[in-house]
């Protein structure tokens, strides 16, 4: 029995050592496709149609704002992951719930942005620009999701379960995309909002 | 709402199949669906199936999925290139079944080459490639399964999804891009494809793809991390270290597939403008991105070949392979170079002449490292002592094949040379030879050489001979004409032409070319089913049939599930070559292995997200929604499985290695 016990030991030492590597990988073929878009945005930042330029649709202050809350939504979700490794699991769903309200805060602004944008008839549909505006912040936006939606599943779960170790091995995968996404953003904010400004 | 096209979109009942060859394709897809059920009832195999094959995580089993699924696809892009071939030829005369010239319309024409071109590509020698690679490369590491076995029988599930979708317009629809293999835009755009054709070809791709990916990932890990102790990275075999880049190639480049893929559905679907004419989108970004993935692409199915051709020249020449870390560094800068020379699929872009030299030269650089590898097996077959079975004759027909290609190639870099061949048979002819003559028959060396280690008994040597040369007669027969056809100015994706160039009996060699291959293939098919009859006297009793050099042999054929009893210590390069050296064989201490159970989930996954593809093809919201939403919610099931292994104890092992062990 007791040989079995440290075969399974060591076995989940080595499925999280793949994991973890697996899942850097991942993360590198999503920079790839955000790579992509990047590099359309680029190109189609021009190809207005006679439509709005991006200095006259981008609001600086706004963009801002939602940068900083999405930095400390970062934060705190680094606080989470201290408090993963004490095993405090009071804290660990505390700061958890704390990233999610203001990653949903994040979204909404996005949201709004763009229906703003939509509102004044500057849709994806009106110009080349827009479109590559659209999708590259989209994309971000539906990650963001994507790791809302991940993260409320965890919750529930450490609320139910406790931290074990599968659990603690989610979280920390979690908190790992959480901040790829943070850094894909920054580069957001400098390519599309900051670059508007000159 | 429109609750009729929220829930089956398009869809009308003027789409079911009503053409000669959406009628017969669809009688042919349910006739095969249907014998192969009548079979699986007759025999009471279907629990068998499922259970031992389906669901399996077994990277040998999937492996072998992969390989019979590959074929399959083989037959049916073969059909098209048969309908391309017959249409050039008959093109002359009148026009029969409704067409001006020859049978085909041009419309048909173009849909066909489409679907030749995917399905070659995407499904025929990835998918043998993949096949291959999920059966030999965990024996060649030592390993006994793959970093992630779930994700494995995902990325086959996915790519049977794709496989499918790709063929589904023959149900439903009847018609597919008529836009070339690659779906370049404007042609792909709404304004000139208002049809579900593009939807089709960007929903197989786009979820076969995925597969791709994920595969891409796990072998990444799997070889990086799961090597037997001692296996350092210059250990590796060849064909391991090739798949590896082949792999890394995989991981770079088809998240840029996946994103152009997107980019033009959120064109044709949402009204964006990435590629339009009009609203300022821009159609050469198309190009430049499809073929950032399009080049490193064929480098992907062409490096895995390399390997297998270095494994098999050293075994058959019985001699190490000469030069082993020249051939490493060689395959390495080929998978770097491929990423520098995209632009030279559009030299007559336009992008200037600067441009054009730096990519020009680029692209002759890949020759340094190609030919370093040719010398490489080249010297390494100097002063050894050649045996003469079938896998080394793929290896003469591929150095003819492949330095004859690479020198068109070599051609075609030179941009003012280019001009001139630019979109012609030229360039038909020379990517045919690199791909058939370079990634296939490596393929079929793989198989033929591996095929013993994976069934337990050889294929028989004789026939494997006649398939050689068949397929190289027939090989030359149908391109060779094309070079010539290409110099004369004929141009690629041409349903018909003047009689009065004289091109007809050029095309007609070319046929009866294609037609030879057809014959190359039923003999493949005579070989598997002798074989197959013949397999007690074909047995391989060692399994170690051909004294070979790495780790896959040291095991009995065909392996055990468990791959390995006790995981091998490697000392050294070829490192079954010197244990068979070292007499003394330490005693063997068996020990508990863990391993991974089988799951439908991936199945139920795959599932899901075709009938997200379907769907979407249609834009019928409703089954789109429960198509995404079921996916998530098993992805989200298997995520929180705990319950993923089993562990086989030291005295089973034991015990099934004296059984194993004792028949051999």
């Amino acid at each position: 029995m007791n040989s079995v016990t440290t075969l399974n030991l060591k076995k989940e030492t080595e499925n999280n050592d793949k994991t973890t590597l697996g899942f850097w990988i991942y993360l590198m073929t999503d920079l790839v496709m955000f790579g992509v878009l990047f590099a359309t945005y680029t190109v189609l930042r021009g190809n207005t149609f006679g439509g709005p330029m991006d200095r006259n649709v981008f609001n600086l202050p706004f963009a801002l704002s939602e940068t900083l809350i999405l930095l400390t939504s970062s934060f705190t979700c680094g606080l989470a992951i201290l408090a993963l490794q004490q095993k405090n699991k009071i804290q660990v769903i505390l700061w958890f719930s704390l990233t999610f309200i203001l990653g949903i805060t994040f979204l909404i602004l996005e949201l709004s942005e763009f229906s703003k944008l939509i509102s004044e008839g500057n849709s994806w549909q009106r110009s080349g620009f827009l479109s590559a505006y659209f999708t590259l912040v989209g994309t971000h936006g539906l990650h963001i999701t994507a790791g809302l939606i991940w993260m409320i599943i965890c919750l529930f779960k450490i609320w139910k379960e406790g931290l074990t170790s599968s659990l603690s091995r989610k979280l920390t995968l979690l908190s790992l995309f959480w901040h790829f996404l943070d850094i894909v953003w920054i580069f957001i904010f400098t390519i599309v909002y900051l670059m508007s400004g000159i | 709402m429109n609750w009729k096209s929220f829930i089956i979109g398009q869809l009308t009942w003027a789409d079911l199949p009503h053409q000669w060859f959406t009628i017969g394709g669809t009688g042919a897809i349910f006739t095969m669906l249907g014998a192969a059920a009548v079979f699986l009832t007759i025999t009471k195999r279907w629990r068998w199936l499922w259970k031992n094959w389906l669901t399996s995580t077994d990277p040998k089993k999937i492996g072998v999925m992969y390989l019979i699924m590959a074929f399959l696809m083989f037959v049916r892009g073969g059909l098209d290139a048969l309908m391309l071939f017959s249409q050039q030829v008959l093109t002359v005369g009148p026009g029969v079944l409704g067409a001006k010239h020859g049978y085909l319309d041009a419309n048909h024409f173009q849909q066909i080459f489409t679907a030749h071109g995917d399905i070659m590509v995407f499904f025929v020698t990835m998918g043998f490639l993949f096949g291959l690679i999920n059966l030999i490369v965990p024996l060649q590491i030592g390993a006994r399964d793959l970093a992630f076995p779930f994700l494995n029988s995902l990325g086959f599930w996915l790519y049977v999804a794709g496989a499918i979708l790709i063929n589904m317009f023959f149900v439903l629809g009847g018609e597919f891009a008529a836009t070339g293999w690659l779906a370049v835009a404007p042609l792909s755009e709404l304004q000139f494809q208002p049809g579900t054709g593009v939807n089709y070809w960007i929903w197989s791709l786009q979820i076969s793809g995925l597969g791709t990916l994920i595969g891409g990932i796990n072998f990444v890990v799997t070889i990086l991390k799961m090597r037997a102790p001692g296996m350092s990275l210059m250990r590796m075999p060849m064909f391991t270290w090739t798949s590896l880049m082949s792999m890394l190639l995989v991981i770079s480049i088809f998240p840029i597939l996946a994103m152009t893929i997107a980019l033009l559905t959120v064109d044709r679907y949402l009204g964006m403008h990435f590629f339009t004419l009009n609203n300022a989108g821009n159609q050469m970004m198309y190009w430049n991105l499809i073929w950032m993935w399009g080049h490193p692409e064929v480098y992907v199915l062409i490096i895995p070949a390399f390997g297998i051709y270095s494994e098999v020249v050293s075994t058959f020449a019985q001699k190490k392979v000469f030069g082993y870390p020249s051939l490493v560094a060689a395959a390495g800068l080929i998978t770097l170079l491929s990423f520098t020379v995209w632009l030279h699929h559009f030299f007559t872009m336009g992008a200037g002449a600067d441009v054009n030299a730096f990519f020009g030269i680029m692209t002759m650089y890949i020759g340094i490292p190609t030919g370093v590898q040719i010398v490489n097996w080249l010297l390494t077959m100097f002063r050894g002592r050649i045996r003469y079975y079938s896998p080394i004759y793929w290896f003469f027909g591929f150095i003819s094949t492949f330095t004859f290609g690479g020198m068109a190639g070599m051609l075609m870099a030179l941009p003012p040379v280019d001009f001139q061949i630019h979109n012609s048979l030229f360039l038909v002819a020379h990517f045919h030879t690199m791909i058939v003559g370079g990634a296939l028959f490596g393929i079929f060396a793989g198989i033929t050489y591996w095929f013993p280690k994976i069934t337990g008994f050889k294929l028989d040597e004789k026939l494997g001979k006649y398939v050689f040369w068949t397929w190289l007669v027939g090989f030359f027969a149908s391109f060779v004409p094309l070079y010539i056809l290409g110099m004369m100015g004929a141009t690629r994706r041409m349903d018909h032409y003047s009689p009065s160039t004289g091109w007809q009996y050029l095309f007609l060699v070319s046929l009866i070319g294609a037609l030879i291959i057809v014959v190359a293939v039923i003999l493949q098919v005579v070989q598997l089913i002798v074989s197959i009859k013949n397999r007690r006297q074909l047995r391989d009793t060692t399994g170690d049939p051909w004294n070979g050099r790495s780790l896959e042999w040291s095991t009995p054929s065909p392996i055990p599930f468990y791959n390995f009893p006790v995981i091998p210590q490697v000392h050294s390069r070829d490192a079954y070559w010197e244990m068979k050296k070292q007499k003394n064989k330490s005693p063997i201490i068996y020990e508990d292995i863990v391993l991974p159970k089988n799951t439908a989930m991936g199945i139920y996954l795959a599932a899901f997200l075709f009938l997200f593809g379907l769907a979407m093809v249609w834009q019928a919201t409703l089954f789109a929604i429960i198509g995404l939403t079921g996916a998530i919610i098993c992805m989200i099931k298997r995520t929180f499985d705990e319950n993923t292994e089993y562990v086989l104890p030291a005295s089973e092992v034991e015990k099934l290695d004296k059984q194993y062990r004792l028949t051999v």
